[in-house]
């Protein structure tokens, strides 16, 4: 990835928006304090930021969705004036060509891609359909863009990238000429990533302004012209990317030096769980395994890379004792497991770090407390006679918010006011204090600001360290080749063998990913067939 | 422009006091029906107030029509606390009195401290009988609750009225449809000589209280509230969902099946199909204003009671329909709602602004 091949123009009157003094208070809290931002025509800005530093936040103000109580959006006209962007007013900042692709696809899946980007422009009252002009329109856009999809196919028969492009080529059907981009990598393979990085910077040359929210920061380094971080509601660093590195930013971002994860090598032990042809069928290939052969043992992190949605989530659920096999055989501790239970599980030193930690690590409404130790309160430690003992579960808490750094108002605060990275410190209190001897952490640490992200790498490490089995299912890459010793890929299903990380090669890996490739010595050692040999 | 913002922690003036206002709101809307009958207003509601508290009988009529509403209500706040949407609580209470009836009226007998605690049991069984069916239906098959429960509501009252012409019949009712009356030994006694109020008021306050402390300090309140709040989370960290839905079931026929016992044992004294003037509905609206908080169902249960016997009253002095509880009830439970609504979010009004 090399970075950006043309500098954008930033004379005064290539300026497209300016935010100047932006303040927006939430009670005692300032999540925007004066933030000046300026893009320019032509021109790509990374906006970083831990979560919580205000980027969510400024991005509603632009688009209208709160008012700001001090400062100005400043937008330029098509004609070149500069104009002060109506607040609280999402018309006029899509009149003005601010266009936004969120993080979650706003698509109707049923529908053609033409369909969703024309939607909500044609009239309702109208006598026939006449797309030719729309047609014309977007395929002059994809020609000059290399944002190339089929729009005469149904967006649910799209891929995760080509769905993305179709959001993009929405909003410049609208004639977007800022585009913001929330997090667009999180869905994407190494590759679709790459060729996004390539239309965005096409764009760009032609004019269009950018920016990216993003906390990757190997990607950002790549695709933009100039990187703005927010920290804590402040704007602490502008820069021009070319001036920029790796570390400097994190440390902006974060406020303090930020540990590099590290393995230090250590030999394995015996298996703690191994999988022998589990076969799960549930018709859809999302929650389908075919044929699968893993083990991960003591001391040992096992990395499973995939795109999400290839079967990380049928893995998941049976290693967490929330599914049975249909076929096949898991062996836990060198016994094979007959009653799939996740309580059984939790209580006999499984440790689950689940996907969605807001859907299904914490119940809100309840306290810090509670949900530390709802896994386990029908232990004799928790009740007396089918009573809580509420000294003890709040006991456990006090420890775990203290060994954890678990930032709350206090045990007995509702768990839906913490942070994202405080919910996985919480479940990681939950599920490591117990000493367990295989973990399941599925992407835990996606979603997460590079000081938590840090965090859940040491923790994880340290409980390798310990001798405990980790299998890591994530879609980070990086994350992947940091922390795991060995990595297996998943596509459609299926799971290639587990490879050692040091003799992965990056750009191999995203291909098997796609399923474009099959894993080195994988046809000798497994009798299933590979998903990517149908391609 | 209006525009909402959610409101992170809500103080103790917002939880407690939005209900009470709301009820206070309703009872003054109650003038404008008022007025439009051309009742006079003032006196109206000195008549209402009267007819709830004026007198010893008075205050335990409204007591009585308390107490099932009170066992409904928290019927309804426990099944709601675990999502379990029970609309069926009317057809429960029916399958409770019918269970007592069946027992009560002679086929067994006893000293009272043996009988009553007997037909208590048989009514609050077969109430948790009758919604733990349509449960494991929920559970097991995805059939939608609310569809089941409120239909078995009519499948009930045919069925009572059916035994009521034929197994349970009383022969010496001359033709009327109801059952041989409660044997004396299990009636539930009175609470003050000559009045109506019995022990089922005692019975419906442990109830709540006891109800309260098991949803806070046990396990399976525990469990039942973590059910309710987020099915995924609570099944991830191994609760069973299914088991903790058929607790709650149980729980909720109980109880609605207790109220049915109560009105058969203590108010009536026998079973017909106007028992209930729709207890196992009101209960619903009970517990929506007591925010399905136990402690609070005997608080809206009271107040309910209190417009019902109060209108009640006051429709007979002055010739208005009595038809103007149920609106203020209703209209109680809208002011609750919005109120509920205003807890949870801030309003902002903004002006347009004049530039841009």
């Amino acid at each position: 990835m090399s970075s950006a091949a043309h500098t954008p123009s930033e004379t005064s009157q290539d300026l497209l928006l300016s935010l100047a003094g932006v303040t927006k208070r939430f009670g005692p809290l300032v999540a925007n304090d004066a933030i000046d931002l300026t893009v320019h025509k032509g021109e790509i800005l990374a906006l970083l930021g831990e979560n919580g530093a205000g980027k969510t936040t400024l991005m509603n103000i632009l688009f209208g969705h709160y008012v700001a109580d001090e400062g100005t959006v400043t937008v330029a006209s098509r004609t070149g004036n500069l104009e002060q962007l109506e607040p609280g007013a999402p018309q006029a900042a899509l009149d003005a060509g601010i266009g936004m692709v969120h993080q979650h696809f706003t698509l109707a899946e049923n529908l053609t891609g033409l369909d969703n980007i024309v939607l909500g422009t044609e009239p309702i009252f109208r006598l026939r359909r006449d797309r030719s002009t729309a047609r014309a329109k977007l395929g002059e856009l994809m020609a000059g863009s290399g944002l190339n999809v089929d729009l005469d196919q149904p967006v649910h028969k799209l891929t995760v990238g080509e769905k993305q492009r179709v959001e993009i080529l929405k909003a410049l059907y609208r004639d977007a000429r800022l585009l913001v981009l929330d997090e667009p990598t999180a869905v994407l393979t190494p590759q679709e990533a790459d060729s996004l990085f390539a239309i965005l910077r096409k764009l760009a040359e032609n004019g269009l302004a950018v920016i990216i929210i993003a906390h990757k920061l190997a990607e950002v380094l790549a695709v933009s012209h100039r990187i703005a971080v927010l920290r804590g509601g402040v704007k602490v660093g502008e820069m021009k990317t070319s001036e920029a590195d790796h570390k400097s930013i994190a440390e902006l971002m974060v406020g303090r030096e930020v540990p590099a994860s590290r393995r230090t090598p250590r030999a394995p032990g015996k298996p703690v769980i191994s999988l022998a042809d589990v076969t799960i069928d549930r018709g859809d290939s999302r929650r389908s395994l075919h044929g699968v052969n893993i083990s991960a043992r003591e001391g040992e992190i096992l990395g499973i890379a995939g795109v999400s949605g290839n079967g990380q989530a049928a893995l998941a659920q049976l290693i967490a004792g929330l599914d049975k096999p249909d076929s096949g055989t898991v062996e836990i501790f060198g016994e094979t497991v007959t009653k799939f239970d996740a309580h059984k599980f939790a209580q006999n030193g499984i440790a689950r770090i689940p996907e969605d930690r807001h859907h299904d690590g914490m119940v809100g409404s309840m306290t810090v407390a509670e949900n530390i130790a709802i896994e386990d309160v029908r232990s004799k430690e928790y009740q007396k006679l089918g009573f809580l003992d509420f000294d003890a579960v709040h006991k456990r808490a006090e420890h775990a918010i203290a060994d954890y750094d678990v930032r709350c108002p206090g045990p007995d605060a509702p768990a839906r006011l913490l942070s994202g990275g405080n919910i996985q410190k919480l479940i990681l209190a939950r599920v490591l204090e117990k000493s367990p001897k295989l973990i399941l952490a599925n992407q835990p640490s996606r979603g997460l600001d590079v000081g938590a992200q840090s965090e859940v790498h040491r923790r994880l490490l340290e409980a390798r360290q310990s001798g405990s089995a980790v299998i890591l299912i994530s879609e980070d890459l990086d994350e992947l080749l940091t922390i795991s010793d060995q990595i297996a890929v998943i596509h459609a299903g299926h799971i290639t063998p587990a490879m050692p990380t040091d003799s992965i090669d990056r750009s191999e890996l995203g291909l098997m990913m796609a399923g474009q490739k099959t894993a080195p010595h994988a046809a000798h050692t497994t009798k299933t067939t590979n998903p990517g040999e149908t391609a | 422009m209006i525009r909402f913002e959610p409101r992170s922690n809500p103080g103790p003036f917002l939880v407690y006091g939005v209900p009470v206002l709301a009820a206070i709101i309703a009872i003054l809307l109650a003038a404008i029906p008022l007025a439009l009958a051309g009742a006079p207003i003032i006196k109206a509601y000195g008549l209402m107030i009267s007819g709830a508290f004026g007198s010893v009988f008075s205050t335990s009529e409204m007591l009585t029509r308390a107490t099932p509403l009170i066992l409904t209500g928290l019927a309804a706040a426990i099944a709601f606390r675990a999502k379990l949407w029970n609309i069926g609580a009317e057809g429960q209470l029916y399958m409770g009195a019918m269970a007592a009836v069946a027992i009560g009226s002679g086929v067994i007998d006893g000293p009272s401290w043996i009988m009553i605690p007997i037909v208590i049991i048989a009514g609050m069984v077969a109430g948790a009988l009758m919604l733990i069916g349509p449960t494991l239906l929920k559970t097991r098959l995805g059939v939608d609750e609310v569809v089941t429960t409120l239909l078995l509501n009519f499948i009930v009252l045919l069925f009572v009225q059916m035994m009521l012409e034929g197994a349970l019949k009383d022969p010496m009712s001359m033709g009327w449809p109801q059952s041989e009356p409660i044997i004396d030994s299990a009636v539930f006694p009175a609470l003050l000589e000559r009045m109506r109020v019995h022990i089922g008021l005692i019975i419906a306050l442990v109830s709540a209280i006891a109800l309260a402390i098991f949803v806070k300090r046990t396990v399976w309140g525990f469990e039942i509230r973590a059910v309710g709040e987020n099915a995924a989370a609570a099944k991830f960290s191994g609760i069973s969902v299914t088991k903790t839905m058929i607790l709650v079931a149980a729980l909720s026929g109980g109880l609605a099946g207790l109220a049915g016992v109560a009105e058969v044992a203590g108010t009536r004294g026998y079973l017909a199909t106007d028992l209930s003037p729709g207890y196992g509905y009101a209960g619903i609206v009970v517990a929506m204003l007591a925010r399905l908080s136990p402690i609070g169902v005997i608080a809206s249960a009271l107040f309910v009671a209190s417009v019902f016997v109060g209108a009640d009253s006051m429709s007979r002095a002055i010739g208005v329909s009595s038809y103007l509880a149920d609106l203020i009830v209703a209209m109680a439970l809208l002011c609750v709602l919005i109120g509920g609504f205003l807890t949870r979010f801030k309003v902002h009004f903004d002006r347009k602004s004049a530039h841009g």
